[in-house]
């Protein structure tokens, strides 16, 4: 096995251990890279930011390494999360060339755990406006598994980056399934953490009351580790919760014995993909074996979350955006009249989905539309939120499939924002409930494509949620397999 | 009068606290531009506003101070809308929910008390200020995040006068509250106002125009008073009054257009989904409560009720807080009885000097102890009151001591009849024709004559004296 493939606690044993070097680590990384990225696509502004060797890369020092709990190891960054002097545009024309003068609370504190920021930054959906990759302004990300496919998205790069040992491990961020759906369509573990469990400064808005920065990575154990290094109170973000992070390795006890698990009715619904029902219902048994008591359970309002979360999400989208107008930074159209300036650089510089999504949020939030549409669809969310606390009063965790098909075609639902939407129909009730969820490898369709299963938890129970992920990996294979680039 | 004038008015005042409403940037007046920023004041992308906790504070100590009812959830809200001084398009406001409402304040308004309704008192942030240079227009960032409070009025107001004496009273008690510098000119203190006209007992309100653009609160006086004269003409000559924004412009001395109103703006209001709802607790404003310095009103009545002072003139000394202390400061000291004595001397002469050095009283740096001294000279009548007041004015100006002052100029009253009466003499030989005129029965002759004694004597003669002494002479 090369460097790169290897999961992100193999290789700390290794540095630990002084057999490998960071150094060594990034070349093997450069070289897949090299290899495959032209097929692939995962990270963004080409190779021309790659440096040719590790030794131009930005790398602690021999004596920092040993003392930090990272020890020099590289990481991937999703292309909306603020790295100090990295570009990171969003994927979209409109931040042409900016450069932050500051990192996200979460870059923060992985550099000062020792990781290495990735110089590349993974692609994604203009500001993460989709569940394909396909809307980034760099193009479209293949899915590692058939590149004929979509990688899931929004953070579609992240997930095809490690999935192809790309990256070792990943950062994303998931506002409506954004880490899980392509987690699930690239067959690695995605978790999206409770909302205010991880810091938002310096995570480009999309909707702030659902954004949540989360880890992408090749096993659950990762998953967990790199979950621990960057939750956490910060007084940066109002949203943030000062509730002290336990030891997330600490629950991978390989034991879910007696543990209650709700299994969703309303989610085994007409239109989903037979093969995945098949999966999933497979994956239940085997978590049975293991000794969870599995039973159905209802969330009565599930039909209702797609239409409350594109209400609620491209409001606080079209507000968020706003700011992108060409007076301080980014892609200024020229003219010499304001009112023009404004128009030119958001029609040239936004594309087409963001276009969709900022009418539609600034139509919701009108006067007269406000009550019907913006208010409700806040009522509706503190329902759907309800019908989880309701769950979580007998049970330990739900489980579900994490999306209801596996990976599509690229194009294929490009012209079809609808059914796009539906993609995240499974996922997008625990951003509007704030729970904690993960999307982890249960089995691949028979055309090869990974298909995920999403295990949620009550607010802050993150450690359930590895607890039980962990022990179902430990017991199955599928996160074993490679793609066969 | 056949119409009623109705005036709301709405300020909008800066916060005097060390950092902005929600980063940690420096809320120094004069900076060089774009020098007090940081990326959250920019809206620059992924940074995120949290509370400041003072201004929170100081937003509920003034609240309270106009007898607010505070909002326990008080919450913040993005008001939309694209305007380059506004970095991130929104500007952090309250809607719905506000900081605080149904309020009042209590004024003096040709002498008579009138109490003014307070819609509402809620926190902002500032935008940046343009600058419009030839051929391009700047931004400077320096003031946007700076923490706003907007106090908005009912139409309770009646007449240009009343919104100015409102004014006078708003930023009294702000400077008590010390939590302002409250000055126009350096744009901490906005105001916009609302007039319309509506016939003598109309219930409905007339067409309101918007009047902006004013730099000193006479400025919103003469806006106001220019305004009403307008709107009455219109009236008048039956023509149509149009709802709209005006902009006073004091070089003219009128109003000019700014735009007509095209529909209501829709500003898009939501909650901002990056500042969680704030929970002001009973205990909380209690304590602010507990912190509240005695304000002007309660400070009147106090002089009225302690040292027997008129309102009239306990009015004139509470309007500013510094002046206040000052005042009571020599009152306390003031070892006669009667305290309207020295109370006569802070709001005659000494405010005299005061407004002649366009200063506050207390700012004449005026020590206490040489003041009372100098009052002790007059009432023995050791020097005289005309005398005195040129004592004073040098006691301002030198920071000498009263003593001195009166030895070095020589200026002990002259109340003995042998020392004055060569002046008597040769002031009723000069002037024949008031000798005449007072022995013809006109009396204020004596008082011109006992003036020229007193100017002869370089106001040292006791002008009680030398009235005695003339009339005996002439009688």
């Amino acid at each position: 096995m090369e460097l790169n493939q290897l999961t992100a606690h193999e290789l700390l044993e290794k540095l630990k251990a002084q057999q490998t070097t960071p150094e060594a680590i990034l070349d093997s990384l450069y070289a897949r890279i090299q290899k495959i990225e032209p097929q692939v696509k995962a990270y963004v502004r080409g190779q021309a930011c790659l440096p040719s060797t590790s030794s131009q890369a930005d790398l602690p020092s021999v004596g920092d390494r040993h003392a930090c709990p990272l020890r020099g190891l590289p990481i991937t960054i999703k292309d909306n999360i603020c790295t100090e002097g990295l570009p990171t545009e969003c994927c979209s024309k409109i931040l042409q060339g900016f450069r932050p003068p500051y990192d996200a609370t979460v870059i923060d504190k992985l550099k000062k755990s020792g990781a290495v920021i990735f110089p590349l930054k993974a692609n994604m959906d203009e500001f993460a406006f989709g569940s394909s990759t396909e809307n980034s302004y760099f193009g479209p990300t293949r899915n590692p598994w058939n590149l004929d496919y979509v990688p899931g998205g929004s953070s579609g790069g992240s997930a095809a980056a490690v999935a192809s040992d790309e990256a070792i491990w990943a950062l994303g961020s998931d506002t409506g399934g954004s880490i899980r759906q392509p987690a699930s369509f690239c067959g690695v573990v995605g978790l999206k953490p409770t909302y205010g469990r991880v810091s938002r400064f310096g995570l480009i808005a999309f909707a702030s009351s659902l954004d949540q920065i989360g880890p992408i990575t090749k096993d659950v154990q990762d998953a967990a580790i790199l979950t621990g290094l960057i939750s956490g109170y910060d007084p940066g973000d109002s949203t943030s919760v000062n509730q002290d992070v336990p030891d997330y390795t600490k629950s991978l006890t390989g034991d879910i014995k007696n543990l209650k698990i709700g299994i969703p009715k309303e989610y085994f619904i007409a239109g989903m993909d037979e093969e995945v029902k098949t999966i999933i219902q497979e994956a239940v048994n085997k978590l049975k074996d293991l000794g969870a008591l599995a039973n159905s359970v209802s969330l009565p309002h599930t039909e209702y979350a797609v239409p409350v979360y594109y209400i609620i999400a491209t409001a606080e989208a079209s507000s968020n955006l706003a700011r992108f107008d060409g007076v301080q930074y980014g892609y200024r159209a020229s003219s010499d009249n304001l009112i023009q300036m404004y128009k030119l650089t958001r029609a040239q510089g936004f594309g087409q989905e963001a276009k969709r999504r900022i009418i539609l949020g600034t139509f919701v939030l009108s006067h007269g539309y406000y009550d019907a549409y913006y208010l409700r669809a806040l009522k509706v969310r503190t329902l759907i939120k309800q019908d989880f606390d309701k769950v979580f009063g007998e049970f330990d965790c739900i489980v579900a499939p994490t999306s209801p098909t596996s990976a599509f075609k690229i194009g294929e639902r490009a012209q079809d924002p609808l059914s796009m939407y539906l993609s995240d129909i499974y996922t997008i009730s625990a951003n509007l409930a704030g729970i904690p969820a993960i999307s982890i490898p249960c089995g691949f369709t028979k055309k090869g494509l990974p298909v995920g299963l999403q295990i949620m938890a009550k607010p802050f129970n993150e450690a359930m949620l590895f607890r039980v992920a962990h022990t179902f990996e430990q017991n199955t294979d599928w996160h074993k397999f490679k793609t066969k680039l | 009068m056949k119409y009623q004038t109705v005036i709301g008015l709405e300020v909008h005042l800066q916060l005097n606290t060390k950092t902005k409403a929600f980063c940690g940037c420096s809320t120094d007046f004069g900076k060089a531009p774009n020098s007090n920023v940081c990326p959250v004041c920019l809206g620059f992308p992924g940074s995120l506003p949290v509370y400041n906790r003072q201004a929170l504070n100081s937003a509920i100590k003034l609240a309270l101070a106009f007898n607010c009812q505070i909002q326990e959830h008080t919450k913040f809200d993005r008001k939309n809308y694209f305007y380059p001084d506004l970095p991130k398009n929104y500007q952090i406001s309250q809607f719905d929910l506000p900081l605080s409402r149904n309020g009042y304040l209590d004024i003096y308004t040709q002498n008579l008390p009138k109490r003014i309704g307070i819609t509402r008192v809620h926190l902002e942030e500032d935008a940046g200020k343009l600058i419009h240079e030839t051929g391009c227009s700047l931004v400077d960032f320096n003031r946007t995040g700076i923490p706003l409070l907007e106090i908005v009025s009912e139409p309770d107001l009646n007449s240009p006068s009343e919104a100015f004496d409102y004014l006078n009273s708003l930023k009294s008690i702000i400077e008590y509250l010390d939590v302002s510098d409250c000055d126009m000119e350096k744009g901490s203190l906005r105001c916009d106002a609302n007039i319309s006209l509506r016939l003598l007992g109309a219930k409905e309100l007339g067409v309101k125009t918007e009047l902006k653009n004013m730099n000193s609160f006479k400025g919103v006086k003469d806006a106001l008073t220019f305004e009403v004269e307008r709107q009455t003409q219109l009236l008048e000559t039956n023509q149509e009054l149009v709802q709209e924004t005006r902009l006073w412009d004091v070089e003219k001395a009128v109003t000019v257009v700014m735009r007509t109103k095209e529909g209501a703006k829709d500003y898009r209001y939501f909650p901002d989904p990056d500042l969680t709802v704030f929970i002001i607790e009973e205990s909380m404003i209690a304590q602010i409560k507990a912190q509240l310095p005695e304000l002007p009103q309660e400070k009147m009545r106090r002089f009225v009720k302690e040292y027997g002072l008129t309102e009239y003139d306990a009015k004139i000394l509470v309007s500013s807080k510094n002046d206040a202390q000052f005042a009571e400061n020599c009152i306390q000291n003031y070892p006669g009885e009667d305290k309207k004595e020295i109370v006569n001397w802070l709001i005659g002469p000494l405010l005299s000097e005061a407004n002649l050095r366009k200063v506050k009283l207390h700012a004449l740096n005026l020590n206490t102890n040489e003041l009372i001294s100098l009052i002790g000279f007059v009432q023995r009548q050791e020097i005289s009151y005309l005398c005195a007041k040129n004592v004073l004015s040098q006691l301002i100006d030198t920071g000498k001591t009263t003593q001195d002052l009166i030895q070095e100029g020589n200026l002990q009253q002259i109340s003995n009849a042998d020392a004055l009466s060569e002046v008597i003499e040769t002031v009723i030989h000069e002037n024949a024709k008031s000798v005449s005129d007072f022995k013809a029965g006109k009396t204020n002759a004596l008082m011109y004559l006992v003036g020229q004694v007193m100017k002869k004597s370089s106001g040292k003669a006791n002008p009680k004296v030398v009235g005695d002494l003339v009339r005996r002479r002439l009688s």
